[in-house]
């Protein structure tokens, strides 16, 4: 691997299930990380998570099943309760909200986050029945991805130091 | 005086840390970074990705809420 110092033989694989704004963070954070720490790091993407790997993210955020989201407003917090999800445009307000902290915050986006996981050679896996199930053509997809499945996934498993499932 | 000088001020983690690497990835072993940070998050980590990378911590220090750390590349 490229920029390697020290190689410390470690590896890690992630299976990444969840396509929304929030739960695409620790994946992605993790795997920029270990790669720059030296580890071999595998991610592999199925049902929503799949869409992380989208050439075009537009990803979302709702308060339905969230039902810890607080925000930071007027130097306290405000609660966003499951119920304000029914409301129209309810969905683009919470997005936008976080999209507004992470810019202000200095957070790396999504997009440039993956796009360092990429150029660190972290191996992108897209998983092929997922691709098939809703109907994704590679051509909808970053380059540079692999397209296989469990068999695939578990072989790299059985050889990692650390297997995560987010 | 260190050979380079990385200002992450203002930037999150993991952004600190990435950025960091990359930049040591373009050095000669031996060489020195200099850090900037304001993320307090990156005291800790520095130190974790040090103890992992191997690229030692010569100095580390903190005025006006910004960290600064300078590292030696790995041979």
């Amino acid at each position: 691997m490229a920029g390697d110092m020290r190689p410390n033989g470690k590896s890690m694989s992630i299976i990444v299930t969840k396509g929304t704004l929030d739960w695409a963070y620790p994946p992605f954070i993790l795997a920029t990380t270990a790669a720059a720490m030296d580890v071999k790091v595998t991610m592999f993407f199925t049902f929503y998570g799949l869409g992380l790997l989208k050439k075009k993210l537009d990803l979302s955020v709702t308060t339905l099943g969230n039902s810890a989201m607080e925000m930071p407003m007027m130097g306290g917090h405000m609660k966003m309760p499951n119920i304000m999800s029914i409301m129209p445009g309810m969905t683009a307000l919470t997005s936008g909200m976080m999209k507004g902290l992470i810019k202000k915050k200095g957070v790396a986006s999504i997009g440039e986050l993956r796009e360092a996981a990429q150029l660190s050679d972290v191996r992108l896996i897209a998983c092929q029945m997922t691709m098939d199930l809703f109907e994704y053509k590679p051509a909808d997809m970053v380059d540079d991805l692999e397209y296989a499945g469990a068999a695939t996934y578990m072989e790299n498993a059985l050889q990692s130091d650390i297997n995560l499932y987010i | 005086m260190a050979d380079e000088t990385l200002d992450t001020k203002g930037l999150n983690c993991p952004l600190p840390i990435l950025k960091a690497k990359k930049a040591l990835t373009g050095m000669a072993p031996g060489k020195t970074l200099e850090i900037l940070a304001t993320d307090p998050g990156s005291v800790k980590d520095f130190e974790a990705f040090s103890r992992t990378t191997g690229n030692k911590i010569l100095e580390q220090d903190e005025s006006g809420g910004v960290f600064r750390f300078v590292l030696e590349r790995a041979g």
